[in-house]
């Protein structure tokens, strides 16, 4: 899923300090699901910011209008329209607890409106519940070797992203970057392969990438279908 | 096959070949770097140029390793990153090089930027060190670039890579020189390295994997106490054997200066003597030795060294 990170609470304030009259949206897919920008969230935030502002005393009696919202999923078109069309005229402002796809989707959709982002967008992660934590595991390549590489992504996972590794940076499993902490994600498709008597595949030589593939803005166009609720 | 450069013409001959290091700093100044190389001179038959080393922003590589070549009349290893550089910039700089009369590169992928002075740069990392060897072997021997566009006069020069047999699992970084080698490597520079075992343990995989490109052994003699203290310390993967480093501990009780410096040559030259002549009983086809501003002890360990066996 996408991860995400409310931004530091001064940076909001300061963010939406012109905007009074504001909708704080919140996302119950990925967002919500990670208890960072659902429903109790997007509540919490936008009586925050209400108080603030009401205690900062800027405001005439009734200017101020902060409340909240939450949809399924703000990186649906229809979806948002769908769930905010006849509201969302009432406020000025947008601030939107999605992922970066979703705060520009509300912005689309609502061209008139200002939509402002209040979380950061991190990346695509897996879970470690025991842990409470997140993993960045893809980047989105848009051509996946993970059938090369044992199944662990060297373009995510290896710090510079090599081909060809390991780096000369690796010491005992462990990689350069951030400390002989992390994992050498050249080594973990070393004993990947290794297990699956697969080292054959260690051995190749890979060819530079086509660069183009990952060539943002990126689209999908036509043809893709949908399930899933919101309907 | 044909030789471009001097090392590869003493290696094709089956000499027993020595290089050096030189590291341009953050600088206009190449006075240091020149000198540096001066006294080298017929004893080392290449110097190394360091292209940001561990990431830190320094002169230009290819402009030193000119000025080196022109004004010491030193041949130089050129050596070039995949952190700093896409593919685009690797060609210009490889067909710079090649137009000021450099004969052999040192293809790397570099240090990751963040571990630099200048952390927060962005990481390139386009090619890595197997791809850039690609890259150059076919724009020599075939004299197209990496999208097959034809070179107008392609570049004549040699291309080598680095190897570390320091590193665990070690096979995984023989199998990482055997893809070297396929892409084209001619000759390989190792890490520091300071044991023997080490140097026997990187030939049986070598060997296991059917390599047969000429390695050339990093060695590392050391200035002083701070400088051995320093690599064992700060240098991850590798550590200065404790009886060493203790016996250059005992010379900074020493109190005079020129006392000092004669004992520390005096280890050095006893230590790396005695495991250059071990080396050479390896399958190994040189020595590289990384000491950097200590030239006189360069030049005394090759001038020993050189003519046996
Ligand atoms: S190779 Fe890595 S980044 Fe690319 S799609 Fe597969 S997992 Fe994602
Ligand atoms: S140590 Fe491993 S993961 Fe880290 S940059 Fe090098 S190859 Fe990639």
């Amino acid at each position: 899923m996408i991860v995400v990170e409310q931004k530091p609470l001064e940076d909001i304030i300061d963010m939406v300090k012109d905007s009074d009259r504001m909708l704080v949206l919140g996302c119950d897919g990925c967002s919500g699901i990670y208890q960072v920008g659902g429903e109790k969230q997007a509540e919490v935030l936008s009586s925050m910011l209400r108080m603030g502002k009401k205690t900062k005393g800027e405001n005439k009696e009734g200017d101020l209008k902060i409340e909240a919202s939450t949809v399924l999923r703000q990186c649906d078109k229809e979806i948002v329209r769908e769930a905010l069309e006849g509201s969302i005229e009432g406020y000025d402002a947008v601030l939107s607890m999605a992922c970066g796809a979703g705060v520009q989707t509300v912005a689309e959709v609502f061209s008139e409106k200002l939509v402002l982002p209040a979380v950061n967008t991190k990346f695509i992660g897996m879970q470690d519940r025991e842990m409470g934590d997140l993993h960045e595991r893809c980047s989105a390549c848009g051509d996946c070797i993970l059938d090369k590489t044992g199944g662990v992504c060297p373009i995510t996972r290896c710090a510079k992203g090599l081909l060809n590794g390991p780096c000369g940076g690796q010491v005992e499993g462990k990689c350069e970057v951030g400390g002989y902490e992390n994992d050498c994600a050249w080594i973990l498709i070393y004993n990947k392969l290794k297990e699956l008597e697969k080292l054959d595949q260690f051995l190749q030589f890979r060819l530079m990438r086509d660069n183009r593939i990952s060539q943002s803005p990126r689209d999908l166009k036509g043809g893709v279908k949908y399930s899933g609720g919101g309907e | 096959m044909k030789a471009y450069s001097n090392l590869m013409q003493e290696l094709l001959n089956g000499k027993f070949v020595f290089t050096g290091e030189l590291e341009p700093e953050k600088t206009t100044d190449l006075t240091e770097l020149v000198e540096g190389a001066k006294p080298l001179v017929g004893y080392a038959v290449a110097c190394n140029v360091t292209d940001n080393p561990q990431s830190m922003a320094y002169m230009s590589s290819l402009v030193a390793s000119y000025v080196v070549q022109r004004d010491a009349g030193m041949e130089v290893v050129y050596q070039l990153r995949c952190s700093d550089r896409n593919r685009l910039a690797l060609t210009g700089d490889v067909l710079g090089a090649a137009a000021l009369g450099l004969k052999n590169i040192l293809a790397l992928t570099g240090d990751h930027v963040s571990l630099g002075d200048n952390p927060g740069a962005k990481s390139v990392c386009d090619l890595d060190s197997a791809l850039l060897t690609y890259m150059i072997r076919r724009m020599v021997d075939e004299g197209v670039d990496l999208a097959e566009k034809p070179i107008h006069e392609p570049p004549k020069l040699h291309v080598g890579v680095a190897v570390n047999p320091n590193a665990d699992p070690l096979e995984a970084e023989v199998m990482k020189l055997k893809r070297k080698e396929v892409a084209g490597a001619e000759f390989a520079q190792t890490q520091v390295i300071y044991e023997m075992e080490k140097v026997d343990r990187l030939f049986e995989v070598y060997d296991q994997y059917g390599i047969k490109v000429p390695v050339i052994i990093g060695i590392f003699p050391m200035k002083n106490y701070g400088v051995a203290d320093y690599f064992d310390k700060n240098i991850p993967g590798v550590s200065v054997p404790k009886e060493l480093l203790e016996t250059f501990r005992k010379v900074t009780e020493i109190s005079d200066k020129k006392q000092r410096k004669e004992k520390y040559m005096e280890i050095n030259l006893e230590y790396f003597e005695n495991f250059v002549r071990d080396i050479k009983k390896s399958e190994a086809k040189g020595v590289h030795v990384m000491a950097v501003g200590y030239e006189v002890m360069v030049r005394e360990l090759i001038g020993r060294v050189r003519g046996e066996g």
